[in-house]
């Protein structure tokens, strides 16, 4: 009897810290997505140069890799998200920028917003409502995104749009696959970092973000 | 070529570099899933990519 009481309290408790990180992890993502829409919003007022978006993604992925996984247990990790983000916001302005001088550029960004969010928010509902485990998919994940790579790389040499599109097609599944094993991760236990789950799930939003703002930018200048 | 692109290509470079250890770790520690498992992961991206269709009619 004492042994089935002692069962019921240790799962509830590691429910209970599970609901916990999941809690943080989202409200952090909501608070680091504004800041980030801060940020975009000032790079686009001060009009920055289109490389701004190259030397923020290069230096926000530096810091992300190898500064933030040696505070992620401290409260200087919290910053280090927000200058992350801040950075990747600031990089963004240029994009949108240039998107908004298109024809039907308002259109554009907002279909690439919204669906973004739709994308997110219906893949998370899946992971959580189903409690899946989706831990299987790390190894696929991880060697088609370095694949994606790859082809990136070599479309930086070819030049061919119709890759670019592909290319960005591939990263919204591949993407799309890590939100599904990000969220299974935090449910069933595996990550309870809520620093470093946050910028995992933002990575994986801001790259729907681009490759949405790709697709729909060369699809809706066909006409 | 100009030179946003060379520092593009170098910094992908080193990208791939860094994440190869990772994949290989992961590979060798990922579960091996089930087809039912597979059909729920598949289900979803089927969607997104539909999804994605429509906003490409929408614009």
């Amino acid at each position: 009897m004492n042994q089935n009481y002692s069962t019921v309290a240790q799962r509830s408790s590691s429910a209970i810290a599970t609901n916990k990180v999941l809690r943080s992890t989202y409200m952090l993502l909501s608070l680091t997505l504004l800041f980030s829409c801060l940020t975009a919003a000032l790079s686009m007022f001060m009009n920055m140069p289109p490389m701004t978006y190259m030397i923020s993604v290069i230096g926000g992925m530096v810091i992300a890799m190898f500064v933030l996984p040696r505070f992620a247990n401290s409260t200087a990790g919290i910053g280090i998200v927000f200058l992350i983000t801040g950075m990747l916001g600031f990089g963004l302005g240029p994009i949108l920028s240039m998107y908004a001088s298109l024809p039907n550029g308002g259109n554009i960004i907002t279909l690439s917003l919204g669906g973004t969010g739709a994308i997110f928010m219906g893949l998370s509902a899946y992971a959580l409502a189903t409690r899946k485990d989706f831990s299987f998919l790390g190894g696929f994940l991880m060697v088609g995104f370095l694949l994606v790579l790859l082809a990136a790389l070599a479309n930086i040499f070819l030049q061919i749009p119709a890759m670019s599109l592909m290319i960005s097609a591939v990263v919204i599944m591949i993407m799309s696959g890590f939100i599904l094993y990000d969220t299974s991760r935090i449910i069933q236990g595996g990550e309870t970092n809520y620093v470093l789950a946050t910028i995992g799930l933002y990575m994986t939003i801001f790259n729907i973000f681009i490759s949405l703002l790709q697709i729909l930018g060369i699809m809706g200048n066909d006409d | 070529m100009d030179w946003m692109e060379i520092v593009s290509a170098l910094a992908l470079v080193m990208f791939i570099i860094f994440l190869i250890p990772a994949t290989r770790d992961m590979m060798r520690n990922s579960s091996k899933g089930s087809s039912e498992d597979w059909m729920g992961f598949v289900i979803p991206i089927v969607v997104v990519v539909l999804f994605v269709m429509l906003l490409v009619k929408l614009v």
